[in-house]
């Protein structure tokens, strides 16, 4: 006879051993995964920081009544102006190649932007001024040390002409790096320094708003229905696998459906953010219905059974009874909906909301784009600068989700009863 | 009650918004689809060697038909969805076994809504770090050991695809391994297994099914996700097996198709459709049995 006891007794060593092993294993799995995060965030977040300051030159731009016509200053030519004040600075530069090279230390916006100044205070007028100008991305990152001028000079951005030129405006204080709110309030621009996510933001809120009245109203009402008035045939239970499968349709596909029904069918504007929100609607659809019945099976029946008893109708006992205690439920469920609708990109890409836009859309109707949209096309810049950028937009996303989900725990955690 | 009447109407009329949605997306595709087998032929699409859909100016130029096999954009598809589920299901599966059997309530209570939030990162930030990161890396590192390295290879895109998944894998099979009944590892832990042993001798058979389910649901996604294969993994429709390869997907192409400018019954345009179509259905068939199963399993235990 094999003894069983000995056998047991033989391996069990073994055997914990091969338990702390398998622990052990499932440990590393969500240390991989928890890490990961970390590092993408962390990677992210360091490259986004470059974008919190830029750099500003101090150029001296005569204003005299010569140059600006005092009545009009709008009318003065201060690309002109920018570049004059420049060639003063540095007199020792003659050559046509090396003006343009100077001219490139201020941003190609740097003319309006003294425009903006002088049409902000028009006492600059009469006399040359000190205006501060945005400076060049290239400059921003060589001041940053992000440039290697160790490298010959044809392979990095910026030649050593520049940097004789950078260190001696440095050496005069006439360079400075002051907080970039420009990125928080300004549109996309083809020029990194100057570029920033409001249009993008604001074309996000739009679509945002739009799916919320769509999907939020028939998500509810088709939840209701389901959980409280369906009745139980084939017609139902079509519905409710209809609504998982639309669950995990793929989202490039509701950009389709978009593409050809919405734009082709309807006629209605491309690029706008009512089409935009009339896809994240049908997408975010089964997310809100699938919390908001979630929340009504949470309310006891006893309460519509008590309201129905004291003669209520059916549909005064749902709307008087079951939905106000369902709704704090339902609204968490909306808000991660819409968290998920606000960091989706490609059916905006189907829909053509991915222009470029620079102005800060007007309406619903106007061509616009996303933030992710923006994220996903400044991504795509060759341009270094853009790299930041992208980051910091990211970030900025981020941040927006992460606070929209805070306010749906804190919401369920501030509403929810139990029974 | 006629007013009764109307909101119990309305109320049925929402929830039929979700089947006019099904409705919606299947007509829009199959009416484009159908316009696009008129110019390109069936059998052509399901079983050409070559995607290069580029359409002439002018009929008479060379190749101006363009070419519209599917087979290497299934191959670039099917190649990074492996690889994501070959980074996500140890991943995801593990983490699934150690939350619900090993981890106590507090950790538990951090631990879950860790791995969700990787969830619910968009996944352009995804491909961003992909393309910026990873992708460097990798071919840095192969480079280095003397492989080539294509800038937008599979195997970054498939990486990130894989860690993105995770959670959905990991939570799903959660709920699946707690609904296995206490019965059952009760009895085998009285019978002296270990706990590891009655993991993987008792709790995981008993819920395969549903994991299996969970893991569909992952490679569904996989397969229709967009923005991290859009971004990290390339244009190059190329009929390899070779991860450090760029390739490209379906949902890769259908973006390429219809971006930019269009004239709208071009095959170029109409194939976007013919592609969505097929995603659709792959996808759907998936998510069909996937749920199928996980219901059929959750019901087993009830």
């Amino acid at each position: 006879m094999i003894d069983l006891t000995k056998k047991a007794g033989f391996g069990l060593a073994g055997r914990h051993r091969a338990e702390k092993r398998f622990k052990w294993v499932g440990r590393s799995a969500i240390a991989i995964s928890l890490m990961f995060l970390a590092l993408m965030v962390g990677s992210i977040t360091l490259t986004a920081s470059g974008t919190l300051r830029q750099t500003q030159i101090a150029v001296q731009v005569d204003l005299g009544a010569e140059n600006v016509d005092p009545t009009d200053p709008a009318s003065a030519s201060y690309g002109r102006l920018v570049k004059s004040g420049l060639r003063d600075m540095f007199p020792d530069v003659t050559s046509r190649r090396e003006k343009k090279a100077l001219y490139n230390l201020v941003s190609p916006e740097g003319s309006f932007e003294a425009a903006k100044l002088v049409a902000k205070d028009p006492d600059l007028l009469g006399s040359t001024q000190t205006l501060w100008l945005t400076a060049s991305d290239d400059l921003d990152l060589y001041l940053r040390g992000k440039i290697d001028i160790t490298l010959p000079q044809n392979q990095r951005q910026i030649s050593d002409k520049e940097v004789v030129w950078i260190n001696a405006l440095q050496a005069n204080n006439q360079l400075r790096r002051v907080a970039n709110w420009n990125f928080l309030t300004g549109g996309d621009s083809r020029e990194p320094e100057i570029a920033g996510i409001l249009s993008a933001l604001v074309g996000s809120l739009y679509s945002l708003a739009v799916c919320f009245a769509l999907s939020f109203p028939i998500g509810i009402g088709a939840a209701i229905y389901l959980e409280e008035f369906a009745p139980a045939n084939r017609l139902s239970d079509l519905i409710e696998v209809n609504i998982n499968n639309l669950a995990a349709v793929p989202s490039i596909v509701f950009g389709l459906l978009g593409l050809s029904i919405f734009l082709g069918y309807m006629g209605l504007p491309r690029s706008s953010p009512l089409v935009g929100g009339m896809v994240l609607a049908l997408m975010t659809l089964p997310t809100i219905i699938i919390a908001a019945r979630a929340a009504l099976r949470s309310v006891p029946p006893s309460f519509k059974e008590a309201a129905l008893a004291l003669g209520a109708s059916p549909v005064q006992a749902v709307f008087h009874h079951v939905f106000p205690v369902a709704m704090p439920g339902m609204l968490t469920g909306a808000i991660i909906g819409m968290a998920q609708a606000l960091g989706e990109t490609a059916p905006l890409l189907m829909i053509g909301m991915v222009a470029f836009i620079v102005d800060i859309p007007d309406s619903i109707l106007e061509p616009a784009t996303a933030l992710p949209v923006q994220i996903f096309l400044w991504a795509d810049s060759p341009e270094r600068a853009f790299t930041e950028k992208t980051a910091a937009a990211i970030i900025v996303l981020l941040i927006f989700l992460i606070s929209m989900n805070l306010i749906a725990i804190l919401l369920r955690r501030k509403l929810e009863t139990r029974f | 009650m006629w007013f009764d009447r109307i909101v119990i109407v309305l109320l049925a009329a929402a929830a039929g918004m979700a089947i006019l949605v099904t409705v919606g997306i299947v007509l829009s595709l199959i009416f484009e689809t159908i316009q696009f087998f008129g110019k390109v032929p069936l059998s052509n699409f399901l079983f050409g060697l070559e995607w290069s859909p580029q359409t002439a100016i002018r009929a008479d130029q060379v190749g101006s038909g363009g070419s519209f096999g599917i087979l290497p954009l299934i191959n670039g598809t099917l190649l990074i969805s492996a690889i994501a589920m070959i980074v996500a299901t140890p991943l995801g599966l593990t983490s699934a076994v150690y939350l619900s059997e090993y981890s106590s309530k507090s950790a538990r209570a951090w631990i879950k809504p860790g791995l969700e939030i990787l969830a619910g990162i968009p996944t352009v930030v995804y491909g961003f770090f992909a393309a910026l990161t990873l992708a460097p890396f990798i071919r840095m590192t192969g480079n280095q050991m003397g492989l080539e390295v294509a800038s937008e290879s599979a195997l970054a895109a498939g990486i990130v695809m894989g860690i993105m998944i995770v959670p959905l894998i990991s939570s799903l099979s959660d709920d699946v391994i707690n609904s296995v009944p206490q019965s059952l590892r009760d009895a085998s832990l009285g019978m002296g297994a270990t706990q590891s042993e009655t993991i993987r001798r008792v709790v995981l058979p008993a819920a395969l099914p549903g994991i299996s389910g969970s893991l569909l649901l992952a490679a569904s996604r996989a397969i229709g996700e967009t923005m991290i294969v859009l971004m990290a993994a390339g244009m190059a429709a190329k009929l390899t097996l070779n991860p450090l390869d760029a390739v490209t997907t379906i949902t890769v192409q259908i973006v390429a198709l219809l971006t930019g400018d269009q004239e709208f019954d071009s095959a170029k345009t109409l194939s976007a459709f013919a592609l969505g179509l097929f995603l659709f259905g792959i996808t759907l068939c998936i998510n069909v049995v996937a749920l199928h199963i996980v219901r059929k399993y959750q019901e087993q235990y009830d």
